[in-house]
């Protein structure tokens, strides 16, 4: 094991491709952490604290709630920020590698070719200058952060602490995530690209 | 000194969905077309481990930092409302190929265009705000 005895080896073993069970077995670990700190794992409530930090909470109530209760929520996704510049700076690794099938289809019935954007984004389609990509990047953030707070959580409240916890709420939301997620991949997605 | 503990987690977590490759849109386009397993390896693994974590924490009675037992609140179970709040987020995910965790990390990559979609995920979260006496619920 002479790739793991030096730094320089565990930044490589870090960097390379991680296998799907190792993974899970991190966001598990995050969960655990999280849960012993004595809260429970969820990001997207943070979009409500960002309305009643700009003062939303003036007009609606829902939004008005003391924010002692939630700056745990606010420093984590601080983290993650941070998490994400760590790793694209010092972590990264090979593309992302998709199976041959999606590439295909991306090639084929979308027009995108793969890899690119380091294999996180297509960049031609998400990026500033590409005023269909600003559209879909609104329509898109909006119906995330919407359905989110309508459904009271998103993938890490319900999918993961939630189904964790056992609950069937979060299951029956899941669902939902994947009948709206279907839907999109499946029916709308090849009208629009 | 709390929420440096809440921060630290927090770049861990940005670290494990660049690494999980989460994070990525085409991954998340494949995995709503059944293409790979990864995703569902990945999500299968989190929630049969983080359950037994759980399971746990709750049978050995784990006292958190907060001196409080692992415990959750359940919601009112609402079929109809958690479908359709389910699919309009699962729309807007599919599309994005991004969930708000990662919307963060991607913005720590530097896709500055994931700022727009945190902003615009706020005006969301908004509008349901404004608009929730009238939803059905």
């Amino acid at each position: 094991m002479e790739l793991v005895s030096y730094p320089q080896g565990w930044i490589n073993l870090l960097s390379g491709a991680w296998h799907w069970s190792v993974s899970g077995l991190a966001i598990a670990g995050i969960l655990f952490m999280m849960t012993y700190l004595g809260r429970s794992f969820g990001v997207s409530t943070a979009f409500k604290n960002m309305c009643t930090i700009a003062g939303a909470g003036k007009k609606y109530e829902f939004f008005r709630s003391d924010l002692n209760n939630d700056y745990w929520r606010l420093a984590f996704v601080a983290g993650a920020i941070g998490g994400g510049f760590i790793a694209s700076t010092f972590l990264a690794g090979p593309d992302v590698a998709i199976s041959a099938a999606t590439i295909d289809h991306l090639q084929q019935d979308f027009g995108m070719a793969y890899p690119q954007g380091g294999g996180f984004l297509p960049v031609e389609i998400f990026n500033f200058s590409n005023p269909k990509g600003i559209i879909l990047t609104i329509i898109g953030g909006f119906l995330v952060g919407f359905g989110a707070r309508y459904g009271q959580g998103c993938t890490s409240g319900h999918a993961i602490t939630g189904l964790s916890h056992l609950q069937l709420p979060s299951l029956i939301t899941v669902i939902g995530f994947f009948i709206g997620g279907l839907a999109m991949t499946w029916l709308i997605m090849p009208l629009l690209f | 000194m709390r929420l440096i503990s809440f921060f630290s987690v927090g770049i861990l977590f940005g670290i494990v969905m660049t690494k999980s490759e989460a994070i990525s849109w085409f991954r998340i386009h494949e995995m709503f077309r059944f293409e790979s397993f990864h995703m569902y390896g990945i999500i299968g693994t989190a929630v049969v481990v983080g359950a037994l974590i759980i399971a746990l924490m709750k049978r050995f009675k784990v006292k958190t930092l907060r001196d409080t037992f692992v415990s959750y609140t359940p919601m009112p179970l609402r079929v109809s409302r958690h479908l359709m709040a389910g699919s309009i987020f699962g729309l807007g995910w599919a599309l994005m190929g991004a969930c708000p965790g990662p919307m963060f990390v991607m913005l720590g990559h530097g896709f500055w265009i994931f700022g727009l979609v945190i902003l615009s995920a706020t005006l969301g979260t908004f509008t349901y705000g404004i608009v929730r006496d009238r939803l059905p619920h």
